[in-house]
């Protein structure tokens, strides 16, 4: 983990409401694992004050990538920024997925709901490279918000899109897409990562199923390295359950160990 | 050579320069970023006798320069503290201060009892003004004669000074900083957050879980300052100044302003090299300046 305020820009693409950033940053790009993040400081001034976390998309040589959505002050002013120029991030942060103990394991499947593919891209990477070829599931709100279909696509995974409007793939919640693939499919390992009430629904066939399954938790967070204990979420413990630093012990967690929601607010 | 030292009269620092409770974990995790040795010190996260769960999330919001925090002072507990933590301090060659919490007047001096037997802890800070602790946000530091009760508490039974962290959140301040050097305080340390909200106007509910939190961050320096100026003129303890500090500029004005010395809280999030970089800006004032000694700037407000 280290601090890299010079993290150069030599790449940017988009589409619509969804950005690519290549960085160059040798010495994070050497340390990061899928499913780790880096936190992107998105201005100088204090306001926006607060880094923002964005998941490691991919990495290659000394560059990784981040993959966002454009949702909210910090990200707009992050998507105006143009190839040249530097960028303040730390990284990388977190535990990231098991990957490693799967990778002679047939019949991955990983489950990307929005800008929620953004780490899954890395894993497929690493799994690839280890022998092993997973299972893509990719939706998004309409035809728009799956942009990254041709990359995976170029890289020879078979992938399942849903929009919830129809207009690409199946029509629906990737959720119910991955359910009806199930009739063929026999996954022995499941990753995700997406809205909240997705991971939920999926965590809830995979335990049904008995199918392992490990999942990207998305949080405000106030500093990403343990300081401020903002970012916590229910965690099974030996002695019950408690509020997990999100930042330290995750993002990544498995179906066991975390207690959903009950109900949406 | 300039010299950055701070003379307290019960501690020597080696630099103006510390870390705020609550904004820098146990120290530990700011190890990979900094040399924790080149700070004058820092203020551990805040201990309850016992390990506390805190606040549901969400338990951040960002608001215009500033944070709004509900965490609800999750934490270890002073025995795992003593066992895991305290052991990897010790090597550090700067003032460790413990942040310390209770429910009860009971629960400050038990805690204080408990690590008067450890080494390695050079101060304490009674926090007697977290928002976060009941709903409403009550707290000892929103009333005189409580101020003086826990302080006086504590210093009965403290092996070392106490400092006593001040609550923005009252009606005036004065009164109360007054109260804490008269139960005995060694110094007080001020501004905790102050008490706010924020709304979610798609969902009419508040952003955060616990409703309220405490306001840190830039947006709260000039206020914070205000304070610090009030309470230095009236007090003849030592006041060290807390509120949105960035820049060493900014802990300057606590400085001429007349704190002996400074807290840096949420900076450490945004940039965990930041109480570094803010000795590193003093001492080029400094130099720029032409002063030898940080002491000579210390309330030196031209009014």
């Amino acid at each position: 983990m280290l601090k890299d305020p010079h993290a150069l820009i030599t790449h940017k693409e988009h589409w619509k409401d969804y950005y690519l950033f290549t960085l160059e940053s040798p010495i994070i790009a050497s340390q990061a694992e899928p499913g780790q993040f880096i936190m992107v400081r998105v201005s100088s001034l204090s306001c926006p004050l607060l880094r923002r976390p964005f998941s490691i998309h991919s990495v290659e040589g000394k560059n990784i990538e981040i993959f966002f959505q454009k949702s909210g002050i910090g990200t707009s002013l992050l998507s105006n920024k143009i190839t040249g120029d530097f960028m303040d991030i730390i990284g990388p942060l977190g535990k990231g997925f098991s990957w490693s103990q799967h990778s002679k394991t047939q019949d991955i499947v990983l489950i990307g709901g929005g800008r929620g593919i953004a780490p899954l891209y890395f894993l497929s990477q690493k799994l690839h490279s280890a022998g092993t070829t997973p299972i893509i599931f990719y939706g998004g709100k309409t035809k728009d918000d799956i942009p990254l279909k041709e990359k995976f696509e170029q890289k020879g995974f078979t992938i399942y899109c849903s929009t919830d409007d129809g207009s690409f793939g199946f029509r629906g919640l990737i959720t119910d897409c991955f359910k009806d693939q199930l009739k063929n499919l026999t996954p022995k390992q499941i990753f995700a990562c997406g809205p909240e009430p997705m991971m939920k629904a999926i965590s809830q066939v995979a335990v049904k199923r008995g199918i392992p399954a490990e999942f990207s938790l998305e949080s405000v967070m106030g500093c990403g390295f343990g300081a401020c204990w903002g970012c916590v979420k229910k965690i099974k413990t030996k002695a019950g359950s408690e509020w997990v630093k999100i930042c330290e012990e995750g993002p990544v967690f498995s179906s066991f160990e975390i207690v959903w929601e009950e109900q949406e607010k | 050579m300039i010299d950055l030292s701070v003379d307290f009269g019960f501690i020597k620092l080696k630099n103006p320069v510390l870390a705020a409770s609550g904004t820098f974990g146990y120290g530990i995790e700011f190890s990979p970023f900094i040399d924790l040795n080149k700070l004058g010190g820092f203020v551990v996260k805040g201990l309850y006798y016992s390990p506390r769960p805190g606040n549901p999330p969400q338990r951040l919001v960002e608001t215009p320069s500033g944070l709004i925090n509900a965490i609800g002072l999750q934490g270890i507990g002073v025995k795992k503290f003593a066992e895991d933590i305290l052991p990897q301090l010790r090597k550090y060659q700067t003032a460790i201060i413990v942040n310390v919490c209770g429910e009860t007047e009971e629960e400050y001096a038990k805690v204080v009892d408990f690590l008067n037997k450890e080494d390695g802890i050079s101060l304490y800070e009674i926090n007697i003004s977290c928002p976060n602790v009941k709903e409403g946000g009550c707290c000892p530091a929103q009333n005189p004669e409580s101020t003086y009760s826990v302080v006086h508490l504590v210093k009965e039974v403290s092996a070392r000074p106490v400092i006593t962290k001040l609550s923005p959140n009252v009606t005036d301040i004065v009164e109360i900083a007054l109260s804490a050097q008269e139960a005995g305080s060694d110094a007080v340390s001020l501004v905790n957050t102050f008490l706010a909200m924020a709304i979610d106007v798609e969902e009419r509910r508040p952003k955060l879980a616990n409703i309220l939190g405490g306001l840190s961050g830039p947006a709260i320096k000039p206020l914070a300052l205000r304070m610090v100026y009030q309470v230095v003129k009236h007090l003849n303890i030592p006041v060290i100044g807390i509120g949105g500090i960035m820049t060493g500029q900014d802990a300057l004005e606590f400085l001429i302003a007349g704190a002996k010395a400074v807290q840096v809280g949420t900076a450490n999030f945004v940039d965990p090299e930041a109480t570094v970089k803010i000795i590193q800006d003093i001492q080029r004032h400094c130099q720029f300046n032409n002063i030898t000694k940080i002491e000579d700037i210390i309330g030196t407000l031209n009014e």
